[in-house]
């Protein structure tokens, strides 16, 4: 089971009501590259992934919701004071007459959350190779997002983000190496 | 709604925390790919005992951190008091 914790991975501050930002970062919360498909991604390839990297996919799973919370504080604290014509302003109008100022699922130019952003496909090289591109891919887009914004307290947080995709890349690129050499073993009977 | 108004000291045990979880963290995913590592083992351990010291003092003023029983609760019972972490 999983339980929640009432505090965030990493402190989250914005500078600014600024509702444009938010609209770029909700791409991280309900984007194809973004932490929600991240976590569902790996936590549904563990089932049928070999024993030996079951636990690197139930933690690194389980830290990208941490990530989504931030992402989602994020958006929040950009928009909580936003009036409906600063939204509209932002380019969040259309997200405004469906949302007001809620958070949905949906990337930076409002197309929702689809499970096809995401595979399982039952062979632990391409699953695991698929979840470093995923790493990758998140960090060139918390790199763009970092270079559009002027928000040092933003990009303090997204920094920090940013170097978890290093590090959860890294790890994956171990898991390959982990079964390449279990398969490489030769039984003998 | 109001908001319980936090102490300094929250904000400064909340921080070590956040510090200490991340320690913890990265040595969760390093000994998920390292599991025979002595020393890492070692110091993963005694980042959790120290844990384990940090979250009451952090929940004498905030309230409970987590629920199913991983924490006491105060009377009335406190889960729901504001502030949540967004709104910190």
């Amino acid at each position: 089971m999983w339980i929640y914790e009432k505090k965030l991975q990493y402190p989250v501050k914005v500078s600014t009501c600024n509702p444009m930002l938010a609209k770029f970062l909700i791409e991280q919360y309900g984007g194809a590259d973004g932490e929600l498909a991240a976590a569902l991604r790996y936590l549904n390839q563990r089932y049928s992934i070999p024993d030996k990297v079951i636990g690197l996919l139930t933690d690194i799973g389980t830290e990208e919701f941490a990530h989504l919370e931030m992402i989602a504080t994020m958006v929040y604290k950009l928009t909580k004071d936003a009036t409906p014509e600063q939204m509209k302003a932002a380019g969040l109008g259309a997200h405004y007459a469906n949302h007001d100022n809620a958070l949905f699922y949906n990337n930076a130019a409002g197309v929702p959350w689809t499970a096809s952003y995401i595979q399982a496909k039952g062979d632990p090289i391409a699953d695991l190779y698929e979840d470093i591109a995923a790493e990758e891919k998140a960090r060139a887009t918390y790199q763009w997002l970092i270079d559009m914004s002027d928000d040092p307290d933003l990009n303090d947080g997204l920094k920090f983000l940013r170097e978890r995709e290093v590090v959860h890349s890294q790890r994956f690129r171990e898991a390959v190496e982990i079964l390449k050499e279990e398969q490489g073993k030769k039984k003998f009977y | 709604m109001s908001q319980k108004q936090l102490p300094q000291e929250f904000y400064q045990l909340m921080e070590e925390l956040q510090a200490v979880d991340f320690v913890l963290v990265e040595l969760t995913l390093y000994l998920d790919t390292h599991p025979d590592d002595t020393a890492a083992i070692q110091q993963f351990n005694d980042m959790a005992y120290y844990r384990h010291q940090l979250v009451p003092q952090i929940e004498q003023y905030y309230g409970p951190l987590q629920q199913f029983g991983n924490s006491y609760s105060g009377y009335p019972w406190n889960w729901n008091q504001s502030p949540w972490p967004w709104q910190i």
